[in-house]
């Protein structure tokens, strides 16, 4: 098996019959663009450094790509997005960012109506993505809010089929068990 | 966990490519397979138990039941020896008290090794107290992994049980303020089952605190485990300044009710007067801050927890508005800076009125190329040139007083920053008065011109405006009254550009100096309304404000029971600033754009600021 860096990888867990988790990897940072980035940074401060000499556009373009990189590692970069679901709890998505913040939400199951793959129109091709349809507290029948899933990492329709079905035998745990109540 | 790991072909479809790591436990594989043939429904009980009690002794499990959600809320644990007539009475008067149906749910066991006899008088103890379903939880000493067990008496139907349990931390649940998302918050008047569990598990945690009063080292019959296990907390600190607060508020209560029937005596409501106060807006700020001064020092406790928290910002805001004040105070007063503002005032009046004098001069010239009318160019010129030269000699009068009233003016500073930045506004307006004047002129004349340009017009083409109908009419006119329109109409228009010109510059002016007025405002309502006890609050606890919960799953065996362990997942500060924000007086433009450009092009005066209270006009 052939192993390709430049891929997402997607890992589902069982914990329980009720209890699954499924997280999607995306490419790490990589040292390429990095140093690529924090390079012509430092070239355009010296340049302008030569064209004013005024030491403080080096002093400035260091600052700036301090700030830069860790602005980008805590807030732009994400590494793991991850989906778990518990069939009388709920359904909880979890990004983590380069830097090692994690911003979590968590929806109750009494909330959420269905989770389905929805095609959007996009300039000129069509992509599909997982989303949570929630309820409306006033009207149990229609949908209020669409939550996008894996929203940095965009796994392609394969990907999603795989989630889709897993996520479909759990939720139809919840529906059983209600019937029988 | 075993597990079995292959990748997918990749296809051509748009996306990244992937690769799937695919761990199954085979007990779960099994299971699954199991389920789909069998379709037999799978109830889940969860059982929700508060971290600190895993290290406490074998007893029974106080908690309540939760029928609708099939979730139990462990809240304490009761240990040996006890009477069980004692617990009965003493768990009926804390339903009495907290309205919560608290109740002996199970029992807990924590040894080294399973004992036959101990499990049996367990047993029996759930004949004593009968509560359906009877949850056993058992802990070996050594053992990460508990094992819990169900005993119901009458099954009502035959099902597995799966059971899940979740961790709390007692404390932090018990102090935390649900903050439901917000489309949730509008539905008050729906029953308890659309209510969110959460809010259900919160708030039983939080009416039970009478429950906690208890712990297993007081001399009483009943011994309890739970959070304040280790001892009540509380601080002297805060007990004290409880206490103390009550002389200060009446205090404060009376000192404030003074000065408040001070400032509605009719001396102060004669007509200059009241119209300078609704004009100065060091006045708005004061009365604001009276206002919170008074919500403050009323006596009554606050009933619920928005009411708590706005009052606790008010206090904060006020505080650091206060040091900031004497911070600036301390600034100003060191070196003799108000000395040196006062001297260069003088200088600065004297240097705009200059700028303004060349501005006219260039006016009455031949400005950026434009001919301009010269009698009628003269005639503005002129009168605003001799108003000028009246303000420089007013400024001048008032120079040698200037320094005094500054001093005094600064000491205003320790009632506040936003007080000195209302000050500053009104320094600035009063010396730039004549800019405000000017504009009024320039803007009178531009908007009688522009009428009659339009009521002549209509003249020329025949037509007349219909006061009763509120529309254009034709109308036959005579012919002197023709003639006579027409020159005037034909004056009007060529002295357009002049009068175009003058009040183009005066309403730029006017502007620039609306502008700096409305950015300090802007800095004044900033202070006013920023909630800062909230983010203080979320910044060094933030488990008391929650947007929910989260979930994480901790190390798993198969047969035991799924574990999970519930943390606090604190709000946003953008969420914490939206639903904790003061209110203000807040002054906010009046007018859309549109609208704007179109009184600028009429000649109608702007008054871009409305505050809060103000009529209409």
């Amino acid at each position: 098996m052939e192993e390709r860096e430049d891929c997402i990888a997607l890992q589902c867990r069982q914990y329980s019959a009720s209890c699954r988790e499924f997280s999607v990897r995306c490419q790490p940072v990589q040292l390429r663009s990095l140093s690529a980035a924090t390079c012509s940074v430092w070239l355009a401060a010296y340049w302008l450094f030569v064209l004013t000499q005024n030491s403080m556009v080096l002093s400035a373009a260091i600052f700036i790509t301090l700030i830069g990189l860790i602005v980008y590692l805590h807030f732009v970069k994400i590494d793991q997005e991850s989906l778990l679901v518990i069939a009388s709890l709920g359904i909880q998505m979890t990004s983590s960012y380069a830097s090692g913040k994690e911003n979590t939400t968590f929806i109750e199951m009494s909330r959420v109506k269905d989770v389905v793959i929805n095609e959007a129109i996009y300039m000129q091709k069509v992509i599909y993505y997982l989303c949570i349809l929630l309820r409306d507290p006033l009207d149990p029948q229609s949908v209020s809010e669409v939550v996008p899933l894996f929203q940095s990492s965009k796994p392609r329709l394969d990907c999603l089929v795989e989630v889709y079905r897993s996520c479909q035998e759990i939720l139809e745990q919840r529906k059983t068990v209600s019937q029988t109540l | 966990m075993k597990g079995t790991e292959w990748e997918l072909p990749r296809q051509d479809v748009c996306g990244k490519e992937w690769k799937l790591l695919a761990l199954y436990s085979s007990q779960a594989l099994h299971a699954v397979e199991v389920e789909s043939s069998s379709s037999i429904p799978m109830v889940v009980l969860k059982v929700f138990f508060p971290s600190c009690c895993s290290s406490a002794e074998s007893g029974l499990l106080v908690g309540h039941w939760i029928p609708e959600q099939n979730s139990a809320v462990i809240l304490a644990v009761v240990h040996f020896p006890f009477i069980p007539v004692q617990v009965k009475q003493y768990l009926s008067e804390v339903r009495q008290v907290t309205q919560v149906n608290v109740s002996v749910l199970g029992t807990w066991s924590n040894c080294k090794k399973k004992e036959e006899s101990l499990s049996e008088f367990l047993e029996d103890l759930g004949t004593i107290f009968s509560h359906e379903p009877w949850i056993q939880l058992c802990k070996e000493t050594d053992s990460k992994f508990w094992s819990c067990s169900i005993i119901q008496k009458h099954p009502s139907t035959p099902k597995e049980d799966e059971i899940i349990l979740v961790y709390y931390d007692q404390r932090k649940v018990m102090l935390s303020h649900l903050h439901p998302p917000g489309n949730l918050t509008n539905s008050t008047d729906h029953k308890a089952e659309d209510a969110s569990k959460l809010a259900i598990l919160f708030d039983t945690v939080a009416k039970s605190k009478v429950l906690f009063m208890k712990d297993r080292y007081d001399d009483g019959p009943i011994k309890l485990t739970h959070w304040q296990s280790e001892g009540v907390e509380a601080s002297i600190i805060v007990e004290l300044m409880k206490q103390a607060s009550i002389p200060v508020c009446m205090l404060l209560t009376f000192l404030l009710s003074f000065v408040s029937s001070v400032c509605k005596s009719r001396v102060l409501k004669f007509w200059p007067l009241c119209f300078i106060w609704s004009k100065l807006s060091t006045c708005e700020q004061l009365g604001h801050r009276l206002e919170h001064l008074q919500v403050i020092s009323s006596n009554r406790k606050a009933q619920n927890q928005p009411q708590l928290m706005r009052k606790a910002n008010i206090f904060v805001s006020l505080l650091a508005d206060v040091a900031l004040g004497i911070l600036l105070m301390s600034w100003l007063y060191r070196k003799n800076r108000i000395g040196h503002l006062a001297d260069t005032l003088i200088p600065v009046a004297d240097h705009v009125a200059k700028e303004l004098q060349d501005l006219l001069q260039w006016l009455m010239g031949v400005p950026a190329g434009l001919k301009m009318n010269r009698a009628l160019d003269q005639v503005l010129g002129r009168f605003f040139l001799y108003h000028i030269h009246l303000w420089i000699s007013y400024i001048h009068l008032m120079s040698p007083f200037i320094e005094m009233i500054l001093w005094y003016v600064g000491l205003s500073a320790c009632l506040g920053l936003t007080v000195a930045l209302s000050i500053l506004s009104d320094i600035i307006a009063l010396l730039t008065f004549h800019i405000y004047c000017f504009y009024v002129y320039g803007a009178r004349l531009y908007c009688l011109k522009i009428y009659g340009l339009s009521s002549l017009w209509r003249l020329f083409r025949g037509k007349k405006w219909n006061v009763l109908r509120q529309r254009v009419d034709s109308c036959s006119y005579d012919l002197d009254q023709l003639f006579i329109g027409t020159l005037l109409f034909t004056i009007l228009l060529f002295l357009l550009p002049t009068t175009a010109l003058y009040y183009l510059v005066f309403t730029l002016l006017r502007l620039l100096v609306v502008v700096v007025q409305g950015l300090i405002h802007l800095l004044v309502d900033l202070i006013d309304s920023l909630p800062l006890y909230s983010i203080l609050l979320r910044l060094c606890r933030s488990y008391r404000l929650a947007a929910g919960v989260k979930f994480r799953v901790l190390e798993q065996k198969t047969g035991k029971p799924l574990r999970l362990l519930m943390q606090i997942n604190p709000l946003s500060y953008g969420s914490v600033v939206q639903t904790y924000r003061l209110p203000t007086y807040s002054c906010y433009p009046k007018d859309s754009w549109g609208s704007l450009c179109k009184k600028l092009f009429l000649g109608e005066l702007i008054y871009p600021w409305k505050h809060k209270g103000e009529k209409q006009d």
